[in-house]
């Protein structure tokens, strides 16, 4: 999937994460994608209710090698 | 959409009971939530200029797990029992176990205080301090860090009157 700025949120615990992708959504524009790589695994359902509060969209998210992978398209 | 408002009231001055309100202030600050903290009390520890004289008590704390933050997985692993009236007498438990919780939050990739701290401050949380408790403990303004307002019950019921989440920790 395409992606304008990747986040590394590896070996961060929550709530870095969630304070992380909100500080990068920041630094795009509309309809720009924000990759984040995480390995909290409470970062799954935290990412989905970061979407669903802030109106921004989770485009996918997958675990692959322990590893949290999201895309995010900021609103 | 309105904005959602969150009020916290933080009244613990320990190192473990520093992280819920610095944690949920900088979340739902970053869901968009305007928030306010409202320090009173022991809380006052969590807004002074230096956070390093905040520690953990394990004793009289059945609920705290005592573990080692080094050497191998099974070594970690094992909680270790100390009895109450051993805990007392050892000099300096109190300094071994903060300094061991520490270790454990670094080592599992937690913030430390200054930083949830600071992310509240640039989210712009409020913080409030209970002036009443400022003078009762013989606090200066200058004890604490820049950015807080003084002031009492009233003005926190002002936001917590209006606010969607309010909460006692």
């Amino acid at each position: 999937m395409n992606f304008d700025k990747e986040l590394d949120a590896r070996g961060l615990n929550c709530p870095l994460p969630i304070l992380r992708t909100k500080k990068a959504l920041g630094e795009l524009g509309a309809g720009q994608v924000l990759k984040i790589v995480a390995t909290d695994p409470g970062a799954v359902k935290d990412m989905q209710a970061f979407a669903k509060q802030t109106g921004n969209e989770l485009m996918s998210s997958a675990e692959a090698g322990g590893e949290f992978v999201f895309f995010m398209k900021k609103k | 959409m309105d904005t959602k408002k969150l009020a916290i009231i933080a009244t613990k001055g320990t190192l473990d009971w520093a992280y819920p309100p610095f944690i949920l202030a900088s979340t739902a600050a970053a869901l968009g939530y305007e928030v306010q903290i409202f320090f009173t009390f022991y809380g006052l520890q969590l807004v002074r200029k230096s956070l390093n004289g905040l520690k953990v008590s394990p004793l009289g704390n059945p609920g705290m797990p005592m573990k080692m933050p080094f050497g191998p997985k099974w070594f970690r692993g094992i909680n270790w029992n100390i009895p109450n009236a051993v805990q007392s007498l050892i000099p300096g438990y109190e300094s071994m176990a903060t300094s061991f919780m520490k270790q454990t939050i670094r080592n599992n990739g937690v913030a430390s205080l200054e930083d949830l701290r600071s992310l509240c401050q640039e989210a712009e949380v409020k913080f409030i301090a209970c002036q009443m408790t400022v003078e009762l403990f013989g606090f200066e303004h200058s004890d604490f860090i820049d950015g807080m307002e003084y002031a009492g019950a009233a003005m926190f019921f002002e936001f917590a009157g209006e606010s969607d989440i309010c909460l006692f920790i």
